[in-house]
């Protein structure tokens, strides 16, 4: 088994969907980060079978939550300070949006003014639904654009 | 101040005070001839819509306003780049109200976002086009009494036929109305209107034959299979004449049955039943024109 070493400051991203952390890499911008990052491809998980990991060695304010919510609300952010976890953030998914999704309805007006803010509203909580604010076109998270 | 955006936008109780006033302004026109003297009703129409946009002029000229606008994009700023966002604040300072229509969808809730005087959307896209489903609804109120307890066909384009998907929207909202979707496959209701629909368990039918159901409807709302909305000329020539309504369909329908249709037709109504009393859709039209004054009327706040 693998071992990757304890982070002093900062967060761990917990039952990521396996094979997903590198698209979390890229959304939350990570690669911008002047800091350690480890990514944890297919780690056992009891709950998940396999899952990712992500341990990133920066402030948590740096961390867009509401990216991350969108993504999959399940996964489990903990902070850590001195080396221990101090806090688990629930991840919560935001009544909006703004400048995260693209709208890729081809008709919606934010296809052709490009300096509208692109916001999507929490049309259904159960079911996970975002829809955009001016068409009211559904966000499929399969075939979603990010900005 | 207030806009008009989607037919939701007013409360039910809201749109029956609209639908009296409209009622009203039909009994009355000499009432309500100078209401709006000295106002200005700004046209936005980014894309041709005559019947619409005239519909609306006839009706702030009705109440002894004054129109000004434009047509299509083309003999507009939109053709120099101009943003919808710059534009209204503009004719915000031309105009008292405006109505835009414009191709993309959420147009009028960008303009209505920047706008210092009300905006009514005209049509935006595929999206919505409230104030032909508030046309629908007084036609359909005026002429039948009521607004609920209905089968109602929607026949034709329930794909990209805005003026369906606000009427659908506006009618889940009156007690006992079932829906029937008649149309081919590849214009079928969206699924996220027959999603919400399940979520508020209203129910409703998808049929692709207007015969087999004609006899248990009491509404049958016509569309056009419109050209603009089709990607290629293979898929429009194809389906257009799918469904037509003729005077042998007639005969299936019930003697009380209303046919409503937005306007302009193609050859989905055949002529022959244009004097069937059951054919309401020039009535409807003239209803369009009632139902924008009291719009008008009502987001100026001006009574007679």
């Amino acid at each position: 088994m693998l071992n990757v070493g304890k982070i002093e400051e900062g967060f761990v991203l917990d039952h990521i969907p396996a094979g997903m952390s590198l698209a979390i890499y890229h959304h939350l911008h990570l690669a911008d980060l002047d800091c350690t990052v480890a990514i944890i491809k297919n780690a056992k998980s009891n709950k998940m079978g396999k899952k990712d990991i992500l341990k990133v060695e920066c402030d948590i304010d740096k961390l867009h939550m509401d990216v991350l919510a969108v993504i999959d609300h399940n996964i489990t952010v903990n902070v850590i300070k001195d080396g221990e976890i101090v806090e688990k953030k629930d991840l919560v998914l935001p009544k909006e949006i703004k400048n995260v999704i693209r709208c890729k309805n081809p008709r919606c007006i934010t296809s052709i003014e490009q300096e509208l803010p692109h916001i999507f509203v929490l049309a259904d909580e159960a079911k996970e639904v975002y829809r955009c604010r001016y068409c009211e076109e559904k966000f499929d998270k399969r075939t979603f654009r990010w900005i | 101040m207030r806009h008009l955006m989607t037919p939701l936008d007013f409360s039910v109780e809201e749109l029956d005070q609209l639908f009296d006033l409209a009622n009203d302004i039909e009994a009355n026109m000499e009432k309500y001839a100078h209401c709006c003297a000295g106002k200005t009703l700004a046209t936005c129409f980014y894309e041709p819509s005559t019947r619409t946009r005239l519909s609306f002029e006839a009706a702030m000229l009705n109440l002894g306003g004054n129109v000004l606008g434009f047509s299509e994009a083309s003999s507009s700023s939109a053709a120099k780049g101009e943003s919808v966002s710059d534009t209204i604040r503009v004719i915000s300072a031309y105009a008292h109200i405006c109505a835009m229509r414009h191709p993309k969808e959420g147009a009028a809730f960008v303009a209505a976002s920047k706008s210092r005087i009300p905006v009514i959307n005209a049509g935006d896209g595929g999206h919505q086009h409230p104030t032909q489903t508030l046309t629908d609804l007084l036609t359909i109120r005026s002429l039948k009494g009521r607004l609920d307890n209905f089968t109602i066909g929607l026949c034709g384009d329930l794909k990209f036929g805005r003026t369906v998907h606000s009427l659908i929207n506006a009618l889940t909202r009156y007690e006992n109305i079932h829906f029937v979707f008649i149309s081919p496959e590849e214009l079928r209701v969206p699924e996220y209107i027959t999603e919400s629909l399940r979520e508020k368990g209203i129910s409703y039918e998808e049929e692709t034959r207007l015969e087999d159901v004609l006899p248990n409807l009491d509404l049958l709302y016509m569309t056009r299979v419109q050209k603009e909305r089709f990607f290629n000329e293979e898929d429009y020539v194809r389906l257009k004449d799918f469904y037509i309504l003729n005077k042998k369909k007639m005969k299936l329908a019930k003697e009380d049955m209303l046919v409503l249709h937005p306007l302009p037709r193609v050859n989905e109504i055949s002529v022959e039943i244009d004097d069937d009393p059951r054919a309401v859709y020039f009535k409807q039209a003239q209803y369009g024109v009632y139902v924008r004054m009291a719009l008008i009327m009502t987001l100026l706040n001006i009574t007679a």
